[in-house]
């Protein structure tokens, strides 16, 4: 009611008009008391405009404070070995046989667990961007419609799996298949290359992980390869199928050709995941910190150094250097990631400005 | 060229055409036939392990037979309610910023982007860091620590999908509000939050149920516990690192209950994705719009 009122003084004060100021003030008060009485939404909207911004600041206080935490407890490995610990190895005296890693003796290098993260994810992405891709094209351009949503959902379902499920699975129906049938034959037919020449009778090691790290981020390269894909506009399919290309030739003028970065970004995100992902490769790599020429024999990467070392660390010489392939595996996904995200951004950011 | 092109290259090229198709129809069978294996055989190995003693009883020796995940469900739940209290609030708080006050700002951009590198992180890392915020000053492992790990987990999350199904929300109901008078921060609690409410709570189900799966952090936090407890200064179980110990054992009655324990998981996510699904599908208004 006090709004009525309000325009009521108002209209009787413009054709007298005796002293507006002291009438306007005294408008200004009663609006004020009104607001009171409701609470001062200034400053409660002063207060949750700072919270909320405190709230999204607090992203940004998330990864200086892991950055910051890593640096500090990781600083006695790195007052010891600085920088030679990603790149050499202690040699023993007598067999010159590199000592990679052996925290007993003292012994620490991250050589055997950077190689092999990037083996196994490489694998991984050899094995798994021909096929995310062939998906995305085949869901994006060719899938009738009424699969399309079952099977979007499928790989929205599979990209939301623990890691420690496939990791059970990979350990017990992945490995023995492996170890009984596909790993003699790789032996018998490609042997000779020297990269699957291991009798390993486990069935563990970088081809298993290779391969559940393969399906682990199928479903993620896949999903954004789609999104980016039909982030192209339509009228580019239309002028090139108008030109009279096949379905093909309009995929791969008109589409892939648009669409490569966000692709490589999408390619670039699924290498971030399998650098990082942990449980599952952990229960099938091996785990043993030696670096073969084979991909069939046993190893380990740097997630999964940590997963089985840490909590058992036998010393804080062993933990800070534990801590430091972790601050290392934090720096390389946050830029590989950033890197990605850019990447699918910039597509997908100027063809929605292309349809606007 | 012409000439001889305009003989064999239409079928050359409608040859090309079928085997492109070919391969990506390969290419999706290829995906969707492990895929969907790996799923059947979870459900099969984890239905036939499930009975009510998996929920109600500890486990037991190797050995002896029965025993269930009671202690390693009640772990969960206490890790991922504490994980609950520390990162919705902060995630919706983040959400709300992106969505209604630094919409298209520098900032906003940056936080968003920030929070998309923060999801690709590896878990273990977010492990690493509650280690050593909080277990080395306290000198023993906690379910704190891991609900902590956890809840950091869940920011970034929760802050985009609140920002995502704010932005659903149309622009007139916001009007409307404000032209009646209410403050922005109550019309943004009680009209848009609110409007958008179904959303956010599957989006922080999802969430949830991502972070009820993870291991790694829990591995030097939580640490694990084969004992009942519910103290949050105590090592706690989970079902997660309760899971992966029963798997690398070597009894057949462990891994039993590693299945069951592996369809629970699933059966959450499952629930959680399709919630989300339904919820975006609809739209946030049930025809408002």
């Amino acid at each position: 009611m006090p709004e009525i009122r309000i325009s009521q003084t108002q209209f009787q004060s413009e054709p007298g008009s005796p002293a507006p100021e002291a009438k306007e003030k005294s408008d200004v008060s009663e609006i004020r008391r009104f607001l009171q009485s409701r609470g001062n939404s200034a400053i409660a909207d002063w207060v949750f405009h700072g919270l909320m911004v405190l709230c999204a600041l607090s992203i940004f206080g998330i990864v200086v404070l892991i950055a910051t935490e890593l640096v500090r407890r990781s600083s006695l490995a790195w007052a010891k070995f600085g920088f030679h610990f990603f790149f050499q190895a202690d040699r023993d005296p007598i067999t010159h046989l590199p000592q990679y890693w052996d925290p007993v003796n003292g012994h620490f290098s991250a050589l055997p667990f950077i190689y092999g993260t990037l083996v196994s994810s490489f694998l991984a992405l050899l094995l798994a961007v021909p096929l995310a891709v062939g998906l995305a094209i085949f869901l994006t351009e060719m899938c009738p419609r009424a699969l399309r949503s079952g099977l979007a959902f499928l790989t929205e379902l599979l990209a939301a799996i623990p890691s420690i499920i496939y990791g059970m699975w990979a350990f017990f129906v992945l490995v023995p298949l492996l170890r009984d049938h596909v790993n003699p034959w790789l032996i018998k037919s490609v042997g000779w290359s020297g990269l699957f020449n291991d009798d390993n009778p486990t069935g563990l090691g970088f081809v298993s992980a290779g391969i559940i790290l393969a399906i682990m981020i199928l479903p993620i390269i896949s999903s954004l390869t789609r999104e980016v894909m039909s982030a192209v506009p339509h009228s580019q399919r239309e002028a090139v199928l108008a030109l009279g290309a096949t379905r093909w030739e309009m995929i791969r003028m008109g589409v892939l050709r648009n669409a490569r970065i966000g692709i490589v970004g999408a390619v670039i995100l699924g290498l971030g995941r399998a650098l990082g992902e942990t449980m599952a490769v952990t229960m099938v790599v091996g785990n043993s910190p030696e670096i073969h020429r084979s991909l069939l024999s046993n190893g380990s990467s740097m997630a999964s150094v940590i997963a089985n070392e840490f909590s058992e660390a036998s010393n804080d010489l062993h933990r800070s250097a534990l801590i430091e392939i972790g601050l290392a595996l934090f720096l390389v996904t946050i830029v590989v990631n950033a890197l990605a995200r850019i990447l699918v951004w910039a597509v997908t950011r100027g063809a929605s400005r292309q349809v606007n | 060229m012409s000439e001889t092109g305009s003989t064999f290259r239409p079928k050359m090229r409608a040859i090309t055409d079928h085997l492109v198709t070919g391969l990506a129809v390969l290419a999706t069978i290829l995906v969707v036939a492990p895929l969907a294996f790996i799923f059947v055989y979870l459900i099969y190995k984890g239905a036939s392990s499930l009975n009510w003693a998996f929920f109600t009883q500890m486990q037991k020796p190797p050995g002896e037979l029965g025993g269930g995940m009671a202690n390693a469900i009640v772990g969960s739940a206490v890790l991922l309610g504490v994980a609950s209290v520390l990162g919705v609030p902060v995630g919706i708080g983040g959400g709300i910023f992106l969505a209604e006050f630094g919409r298209g700002t520098k900032l906003a951009n940056a936080i968003r982007f920030t929070a998309d590198v923060l999801n690709g992180v590896p878990s273990i890392v977010m492990g690493i860091a509650a280690y050593s915020l909080i277990v080395i000053p306290q000198h023993h492992f906690s379910a704190f620590a891991g609900g902590v790990a956890l809840g950091i987990m869940m920011v970034p999350t929760i802050t985009r999908t609140t920002e995502e199904m704010l932005l659903m929300v149309p622009h007139a109901i916001r009007e409307a509000a404000l032209g009646l008078g209410v403050p922005n921060w109550r019309s943004v609690l009680a009209i848009t939050l609110k409007t958008a409410s179904p959303g956010i709570i599957t989006g922080c189900m999802l969430a949830f149920s991502r972070v009820a799966g993870e291991t790694a952090p829990l591995l030097f936090t939580a640490l694990g516990n084969s004992f009942w407890s519910t103290s949050l200064n105590r090592e706690i179980s989970a079902l997660p690192l309760q899971i992966y110990v029963f798997a690398l054992s070597p009894y057949d009655d462990w891994h039993r209950m590693a299945w069951g324990g592996a369809l629970v998981l699933i059966v959450l996510i499952v629930l959680a994705v399709s919630l989300v699904r339904y919820v975006t599908s609809r739209g946030v208004l049930k025809g408002a719009s």
